[in-house]
């Protein structure tokens, strides 16, 4: 039965056109959203039996795929708490978002298309989070991009959406360039690929020996020879791993396809570019949790680079004015928010804002979608402003959405064990905490991802604010036609808003317990691998143990395990410490509020003005696509010309066959001949040929 | 060296049926009269398919007579040649059966390419191709190494007539003569090839002097001294490395490709190619292990420099061939570096990869025969659009780009993922740099998609340009499915490899463990 959850979607996929052609794009549209409703349906139904009543299974394992020697990878669903989590997000965002499309792409010609591609999409998504092996992992990594690409390039009459397609795909095929070697390196290093392999190796710090080398070691401290230097095993996958990560899931210096990809629908920008596919490299490091707890240099890039992008790309959110880009921006800067707390090591953290994130991230996509198509497809938000009067529905969605993300809630009240506030609210606290107590212990950038977190929050909660007030406060500055004339917004379309809300607020209260409270033990069980639970086993490497032990402490304060009540009201933490992330939200809507809601213009300038470096430098997005273009595309561009041209043209067929026979003299003769009876020639070659053979033959040479 | 005898004669029966409509078309264009030449090509084309159809039947009776886990040679048949220990043998193991196969399956569907695009001469092309399965079949069953011999080099004359006949117009000035570049093209597939197969005849030659015998099997077992082993080796490098084609003598490749006309592009890419690797993996890493070891890391950076630099020059080029050309001799790169690597999964990851490459590569070859049929250019600025009017040749030529950039599921994705963790064991270097061809791929491929197939129609004749028609749907979508079955279920091909991959390693591994003990 469990490998139906992964398969409806895919049946979905496959008979939309069919469907679409014989029935009607009707039909094909009803098919595919049945389908992933009922997957949606036993995703939960999964969820409540493994993560809420700890049944873990067996993954079923359907046939072998790769079988070469002893590298094996088999096709398989394996269900543990995590999967079950991804499961949950994946379905339950994919059904609305499926619901919500009949809506939105109601004029469109190629609606089966569309279906088809979700539909496709979904199914590589759970064909990732159900992988109990690293080459289905990839299977799955590379099928999402196939969607992605197909996705984002829809309007495939659109030059900008081709670009920004092709973009994505080769951008994350640099990521996976690194996620590629990180799986040789695994299979050389553990001769297996199969998760079970890989990490009870690490578990039990077993005695692994690689291909070809006549002295292995215990995993932990085992070194390698990578690209001629001698490197730490475990870091060096972790660092791989990590690339792979960073190309799916934006991270800074390989996130500048994120922004480009809004060029796909709206609905594909919630449920690929928000709520699943990007959070895909989160999922992997959590997956590989027990790599990095022994690699903590590789976990320290990952908090690092997690850290940087939370920062980057809000400065650069602050600035667009383009609605989807704002959200595309401030989804990065979420995403760098979940990879630093994975860095210092909460995992469960990390996990816990990953799923809060899908509901109000996908929230927003979708309002902002209302919106747009409200509007005649208008994204620009100077064009906006007093919708709340047309779209009173939409807007107290988006309002919902904006208490989420931006953090509302009351700190140090706790409400049934649970702090009270939106589902952003108590994830994103307790990644910050989370930071907070890795700088206490010592952990490379704990502090740094705690500073960065903070300033990151003031300016999320800015720029959130000032999208709901350019977009729906104040007088409308639409033409007036389009303010008359409204495009009606079907129902289809409204309610996934309500179910997604109701996700926003209460998500995080709800399941703040099982994710990081005081029944997340048994609720990870095995998924999440924590060092501190596993001193005896330890071989006594010295790195290791003093950041195992520093990872121990950080964990136990970082999701509050020091026992339910009493422990959320005597944190390790100093108060400020608690109220800091509030303080931030309520700067950042203090900002937006003076500068937006009151004064004559809200589009005026404020501190930043055009012309001015720092606007400059942010309008332009740190100027990373110029970087690029310097960098790579151009000179590809020019080497490939010039090795086709010179070193092709010129020096191999100018030195080898043109050469050769201009420099003998034959040429002009042989051409003539080559003309009419080249072919005799070549034969007449292989007949003396054979003839010296039989010579040989025939003296009895032998 | 195991061998299992065949009473009935499956092999030649296989490699020889071709001659057989050979024989058909002659005759009947023997009996006809001038006036009635048209019915002889008619007749031709029908003759051609049926016996290329039948052909595939009987090489499917012998994969099903076929014992694919047993290790050895089977289906070993021998007769009197001639004489002093070169005698006639045919027989196959896991590392050609499969080939046999590709070639028979790719056979029918390159005849049924050129149904309606070959217009002159038929019946001679009709009987070039045939021919030309006939040795490209005896390529991989042959056993003997004289045999072997005259199948590999006789493969080379119906291509070179293929491409120097048929192949497309235009001219070029060459050492100051104006020529047809289809004669051109010929020209240098001969020169290449002419070079790589007189240094093949003489290793031969002094092999046969040393061993006393051409019987494959018998050389498999021989100790070659391992100085001689160098010498060899580099000689029987020659003439597969041209064949490859590795860099840098692969310039011959997209001059012959763009020149051809679509079927002979498919066979070249789908088989011909193949024949190198095949001999790689045959002789130079069972005969010569010990020199196979010390030129690998030789083999590595050659290797690299074709994926690099061949992805490179592949996104510079303005036709559509020629970009689909240069992605091959890439994709080749993984092949030889998989071989080298001396481990089992990056030699079947190259056989894998080669099997993949017949069937992706023949299928986008013929993705551009379809739209060349219809507008006469290859130019990549001349289309755009495409996908306005040609929504299933869109969806096609949409699957087979990906089976080119190698995405898991497809048949693409096992050849470069198995190559290249076999040789990460090996050379780290070679497996990162190689690895950027997964970047590379994806640029150049996704491309000449974008270009040819998206954006709006601007060029007044594509208009009305129609869609796939039923044969080429039927094609193109048993290509389909053939790559997207090894993509998803590889292991079955697998294992018919491992026998045969194993014992060649054992070859290799005892080889250098007596070089080094």
């Amino acid at each position: 039965m469990e490998p139906f959850v992964v398969l409806l979607p895919l049946f979905g996929a496959l008979l939309a056109m069919p469907v679409g052609r014989t029935f009607g794009p009707r039909a094909a549209e009803l098919l595919t959203t049945f389908l992933m409703g009922l997957a949606a349906i036993y995703a939960w139904v999964l969820f409540a039996d493994i993560g809420l009543g700890h049944n873990s299974r067996e993954a079923a394992v359907l046939f072998t795929w790769i079988a070469s020697g002893n590298f094996i990878a088999e096709w398989s669903v394996r269900l543990d708490t995590m999967t079950a989590v991804m499961l949950v997000v994946v379905n339950t965002v994919s059904f609305l978002v499926h619901f919500y499309s009949i809506g939105y792409m109601h004029e469109d010609k190629s609606r089966p298309r569309f279906f088809a591609y979700l539909s496709l999409f979904t199914f590589a998504m759970l064909t990732l989070v159900t992988a109990d092996n690293f080459i289905q992992l990839f299977f799955g990594w590379e099928g999402v991009g196939l969607a992605s690409y197909l996705l984002i390039g829809f309007y495939h009459h659109k030059s900008s959406a081709n670009d920004a397609a092709i973009k994505a795909f080769v951008v994350n095929r640099v990521g996976d360039f690194g996620f590629a070697l990180g799986i040789m390196a695994i299979y050389f290093v553990f001769g297996t690929v199969e998760f079970d392999g890989v990490f009870e190796a690490i578990r039990t710090n077993a005695v692994v020996t690689p291909f070809a080398v006549a002295d292995g070691g215990p995993i932990r401290s085992l070194t390698m020879i990578f690209l001629d230097r001698e490197v730490h095993a475990l870091t060096l996958i972790g660092v791989l791993l990590f690339i792979g990560a960073m190309g799916k899931s934006a991270q800074f210096i390989l996130h500048t396809w994120l922004p480009d990809a809004m060029e796909g629908p709206t609905p594909v920008s919630a449920l690929i570019h928000a709520a699943t596919m990007v959070t895909a490299g989160v999922f992997l490091i959590c997956r590989c949790s027990v790599i990095y707890e022994y690699a903590p240099h590789a976990a320290a890039m990952v908090t690092f680079v997690g850290a940087t992008t939370a920062f980057f790309a809000a400065t650069v959110g602050l600035l667009q004015d383009d609605i989807k880009k704002v959200i595309a921006y401030s989804t990065c800067s979420q995403l760098g928010y979940m990879f630093f707390a994975a860095g210092v090591g909460a995992y469960d953290a990390a996990m816990f804002h990953l799923f809060t994130h899908a509901f109000f991230k996908a929230l927003l996509f979708l309002g902002a979608g209302s919106v747009i198509h409200c509007m005649h497809h208008e994204q620009d938000m100077k064009k906006m402003g007093g919708l709340r009067g047309i779209q009173p529905f939409t807007y107290v969605m988006m309002f919902i959405g904006t208490i989420s993300i931006t953090g509302v809630g009351i700190p140090m009240f706790y409400l049934f064990d649970a702090p009270f506030g939106a589902a952003g609210f108590v994830s994103k606290d307790m990644i910050i905490e989370a930071a907070y107590g890795a700088g206490e212990a010592g952990r490379s950038f704990g502090y740094y991802a705690f500073f960065m977190g903070l300033v990151a929050a003031v300016m999320t909660s800015f720029y959130s604010w000032r999208l709901m007030f350019l977009t729906f406060h104040r007088k409308p500055r639409a033409a007036h036609e389009v303010m008359k004339h409204p495009h009606p917004v079907p129902d289809w379309m409204l309610w996934p808003l309500a179910g997604l809300a109701i996700g926003a607020l209460v998500a995080g209260m709800m399941f703040h317990g099982q994710f990081v409270g005081g029944k997340s033990e048994a609720f990870w069980g095995e998924s999440i691998y924590k060092a501190e639970a596993h001193h005896a086993g330890r071989d006594g490497h010295a790195t290791d143990e003093t950041q195992a032990e520093d990872r121990a402490v950080e964990a136990a304060e970082a999701t509050g395990e020091h026992g339910t009540v009493e422990g959320h009201g005597g944190h390790d933490f100093p108060a400020w410490v608690l109220w800091a992330p509030f303080v931030a939200m309520i700067a950042g809507l203090g900002g937006a509020w003076s500068h937006y809601m009151t004064g004559a213009d809200p589009l005026r300038f404020g501190l930043l003005r055009p012309g001015g470096l720092v606007h400059d430098f942010l309008k332009n997005k740190w100027y990373v696509d110029e970087l690029y273009r310097f960098l790579f595309l151009r000179p590809a561009r020019r080497l490939g010309r010039l090795l086709w041209k010179t070193g092709d043209g010129r020096i191999i067929d100018g030195f080898g066959p043109d050469g050769i026979s201009g420099i003998a003299g034959l040429g002009s003769r042989l051409i003539v001949k080559l003309q009419s009876g080249y072919i005799y020639h070549y034969a007449f070659a292989m007949l003396v040929g054979i003839a010296v053979i039989l010579f040989f033959v025939l003296t009895g040479g032998a | 060296m195991t061998e299992s005898a065949s009473s009935i004669p499956w092999l030649s029966f296989t490699t020889f049926f071709p001659l057989l409509g050979v024989f058909l078309i002659g005759f009947r264009r023997w009996m006809s009269r001038e006036d009635e030449l048209a019915y002889v090509d008619k007749a031709a084309k029908w003759v051609a398919l049926m016996a290329t159809s039948a052909t595939f039947v009987v090489s499917l009776i012998t994969y099903v007579i076929y014992q694919p886990d047993v290790e050895g040679f089977q289906l070993v048949e021998t007769a009197e040649w001639i004489g002093n220990g070169i005698v006639y043998k045919m027989g196959v193991d896991g590392a050609s059966i499969l080939f046999v196969l590709l070639t028979t399956f790719i056979m029918p569907i390159c005849i049924l390419a050129s149904w309606n695009s070959i217009n002159k001469r038929v019946t001679d092309y009709m009987i070039a191709f045939l021919i030309l399965e006939t040795m490209m079949i005896g390529v991989f069953c042959a056993l003997d190494l004289v045999l072997f011999y005259v199948f590999f080099e006789g493969s080379l004359i119906p291509m070179c007539i293929l491409i120097g006949v048929w192949g497309s117009e235009g001219e070029r000035t060459f050492l100051g003569n104006i020529i047809k570049n289809r004669v051109y093209a010929a020209f240098k597939f001969f020169l290449y090839t002419l070079l790589g197969s007189l240094l093949l005849l003489v290793a031969l030659v002094w092999m046969y002097l040393t061993a006393g015998t051409t019987d494959i099997v018998q050389l498999l077992a021989f100790d070659f001294p391992p100085e001689a082993q160098k010498w060899l080796w580099l000689a029987f490098f020659a003439s597969f490395a041209v064949k490859m084609p590795m860099w840098p003598v692969h310039t011959w490749l997209p001059d012959a490709h763009v020149q051809a006309p679509t079927a002979g592009s498919v066979v070249l890419a789908a088989i011909l190619l193949k024949m190198g690797g095949y001999g790689f993996i045959r002789f130079s890493l069972p005969m010569f292990p010990i020199a196979s070891a010390d030129f690998a890391p030789f083999i590595f950076t050659l290797s690299v420099i074709a994926i690099v630099y061949t992805s490179l020059v592949a996104f510079a080029q303005e036709d559509m061939k020629k970009l689909i050309a240069y992605s091959s001799v890439a994709h080749m790169g993984f092949v030889t570096m998989g071989i080298f690597s001396g481990t089992e999964q990056g030699v079947e990851g190259a056989l894998f990869q080669m099997l993949s490459h017949g069937f992706i590569s023949g299928a986008l070859f013929l993705c551009v025969g379809v739209v060349y049929d219809r507008m006469h250019t290859r130019e990549i600025a001349a289309y755009g659009g495409l996908v306005q009017r040609m929504k299933i040749y869109a969806f096609f030529f949409m699957f087979f780009t990906m089976g080119n950039v190698g995405l898991p599921g497809t048949s693409g994705f096992i050849g470069e993922i198995l190559t290249m963790i076999g040789v990460f064991k090996v050379s780290t270097w070679t497996a990162a740099l190689a690895a950027t061809g997964v970047v590379l791929s994806a640029a150049y491929a996704l491309r000449l998609y974008r270009e040819v197939i998206f954006g709006t129609i601007t060029h007044e004749p594509l208009k009305k340009i129609p869609d796939l028609n039923r044969i080429e749907i039927g094609i193109l979508g048993t290509l389909m499915l053939a790559s997207l079955w090894l993509g998803l279920n590889p292991t079955p091909a697998l294992d018919v490899f491992s026998p045969a991959v194993e014992m060649i390693l054992e070859r290799y591994d005892a080889g250098l463990a007596a070089a080094t003990g």
